[in-house]
């Protein structure tokens, strides 16, 4: 990606780039992305995103927990089982429909000032996060196929298995699958520890972008 | 992949400056202490509430424990079953008979063949243990419908559970373990079981009194604990399950279990299968309102209403190395549409035990910390 330039060039071009899933950039996108009056890039992120994200937090945090009293639990576990395998596929459904949000509808900058160390953890946690929503429910998925146990979902519904039944791809993918649930769990304490920084200490407008419209006063 | 976050830093004229930037003048302000307080109260919460449900904190009973526990009385075995650590693979078919079709839906009781998994085995963690001396035998059946369904069961030849709940269950684990200083386990400690849970003075009598067959096909099965059967018309009914041996009853005699091969029941069974299939009924009982649904413990009256379902056929055999049910979890909560778990929390427990069981014994045979007398594999 483009450096430390700021000037309306590099911004016809980067610009351009980041949204060029949905469309080629044309004389006419260029011209927008070039008027600095005109609001080349979001200061918030759009509804989708925001909907999804608050969606999803919720449903991310209950099934961390969800799935670590169910190995421990001696007496929730049936109840909480039937919850997870659904609730599991249900949150990979959800991050689908938010990754293509995110490649067809950049999220605002962060702020200019932010020390460069913070914005690329801001990124790598970003796509850290965008990627334990994904493989997290196809290990789960995988891993109960290897393990020769149906993928039951609500009603009796079985989704088809991924993987045959096999136990050292059974162990490695469950070993994984305990192993990268404990990192979605750090990594979503510091994304939450971060967000909260943004809104209560830095106040720059990061927490709002995602927590507000872009009509509302920050 | 475009990463717009590391885009340069674009003109955004509506975004905010920060205030606390703004404020200091140039100057790097002192970062608020309160707010940075409150962000670690937070994350330091949630992650002592995430180690409380993991149970990592808290003193509860855990899976995890009651597995250790089973895993020190049966000792070292890697690649093994935690209990029930001796058996071999089985495998036939199951006839429904149609009768069972006005308790539940399960296409199992209508279909007319559906092939069986199973595997017999003896109670106990060692899988070296003698067979004939072993008061408690098992049937485990895995049962894969045309509709997809499955139906796993784990029985035993008791016909009651010792205790009414997984904490029972622990403390009579707890109090078998031997006590370092003599070997043998604490009288005090069995005492004090026996006091908390008097319910286990029934099973032990049977342990006592009851007959013992000569053969794992000669001996019934029972489900014990109690299942949510569901009928077409919606009616709902608690049932228990039992396979009932259609070979005739022969005693194995105090003397021949001391004089038995360690590896008796199964030379047994495959000079059985040699002759020819080994059938069970499979009988249902109907509980009537009031009986105890979620006790296993406690056996129903002799009078309730009773079903035969169909036959269950066993032709073959495999040893459980490198067999079929090797890396069969047989957890009773895996059951097809039409029947349902109770409440009844030995049900839960076993369920969760089982699971830590299987990811133990898979990651030991996986990560090659076992033997070949568990793995079957040609070394």
């Amino acid at each position: 990606m483009s450096t430390d330039e700021s000037t309306a060039a590099a911004a016809v071009h980067s610009i351009p780039a980041a949204s060029a899933p949905s469309s080629a950039p044309s004389a006419q996108g260029a011209a927008v992305a070039g008027a600095p009056t005109q609001l080349p890039v979001p200061a918030h992120f759009n509804a989708a995103a925001r909907l999804l994200h608050w969606l999803m937090a919720p449903l991310i945090l209950a099934m961390l927990f969800v799935g670590v009293a169910m190995m421990a639990s001696v007496h929730n576990r049936p109840w909480m089982v039937d919850l997870h395998r659904p609730l599991g596929i249900a949150i990979l459904a959800l991050a689908l429909l938010r990754l293509g949000n995110r490649l067809r509808h950049p999220p605002p900058p962060l702020p200019a000032d932010l020390p460069r160390w913070q914005a690329r953890a801001a990124v790598a946690s970003h796509w850290l996060l965008y990627a334990l929503f994904i493989a997290m429910p196809l290990i789960g998925w995988a891993m109960l196929s290897a393990g020769g146990y149906p993928v039951e979902m609500i009603g009796g519904l079985h989704l088809p298995p991924l993987l045959p039944q096999d136990v050292t791809l059974y162990a490695v993918l469950r070993t994984a699958h305990g192993w990268l649930a404990k990192l979605l769990f750090a990594t979503v304490l510091l994304h939450l520890a971060a967000a909260l920084f943004h809104a209560w200490v830095r106040r720059d407008g990061v927490f709002s972008s995602m927590a507000r419209g872009r009509s509302a006063p920050d | 992949m475009p990463e717009p976050d590391t885009a340069p830093p674009a003109p955004a004229p509506d975004h905010p400056r920060p205030p606390a930037a703004a404020g200091g003048g140039g100057s790097t302000p002192r970062p608020p202490l309160l707010p940075l307080l409150g962000i670690g109260a937070i994350v330091l919460s949630l992650g002592a509430a995430l180690a409380w449900a993991a149970g990592w904190t808290g003193g509860r009973l855990t899976a995890q424990q009651m597995t250790d526990t089973i895993e020190a009385g049966g000792g070292n075995h890697p690649g093994f079953r935690r209990a029930h650590s001796k058996g071999v693979c089985v495998s036939g078919v199951f006839r429904g008979n149609g009768a069972a079709q006005k308790l539940s839906t399960a296409r199992v009781f209508a279909q007319t063949e559906t092939p069986v998994l199973g595997r017999l085995s003896i109670g106990g963690g060692s899988p070296q243990a003698p067979e004939a001396k072993a008061r408690v035998r098992s049937l485990a059946l895995l049962l894969r419908s045309d509709d997809g369904q499955e139906w796993r069961t784990a029985m035993n030849s008791f016909p009651f559970f010792v205790v009414a709940t997984p904490e029972g269950f622990q403390a009579q684990a707890e109090a078998s373990l031997p006590d370092p200083a003599t070997g043998k386990p604490d009288p005090a400690r069995q005492a004090d079981f026996a006091r908390r849970f008097p319910e286990a003075r029934k099973f032990q009598e049977w342990a006592r009194s009851a007959p013992w067959s000569n053969s794992w096909a000669n001996t019934p099965y029972n489900g014990v604990n109690a299942f949510r059967f569901h009928a077409a018309d919606g009616s709902e009914h608690f049932v228990r399950w039992s396979f009932r041996p259609q070979a005739a009853f022969e005693p194995l005699s105090p003397e021949q279990r001391e004089q038995a091969d360690a590896d008796f029941l199964q030379q047994d069974l495959a000079a059985r299968l040699a002759q020819g299939p080994l059938r069970w009924d499979l009988v249902l009982t109907v509980a009537a309102p009031g009986d105890p649904v979620n006790d296993p413990s406690q056996p129903w009256p002799e009078a309730r209403e009773q079903i035969v379902a169909g036959t269950l056929t066993l032709d073959a055999s495999q040893p459980q190395a490198g067999g079929p049910c090797r890396d069969i979890n047989y957890d009773p909560l895996i059951l097809p549409r039409g029947i349902s778990a109770s409440d009844d929390p030995v049900l839960a427990a076993r369920s969760a035990v089982y699971a830590h069981s299987f990811n133990r014994r898979e990651r030991e045979i996986a990560f090659g910390r076992t033997q070949a007398t568990a793995t079957g594999a040609q070394q």
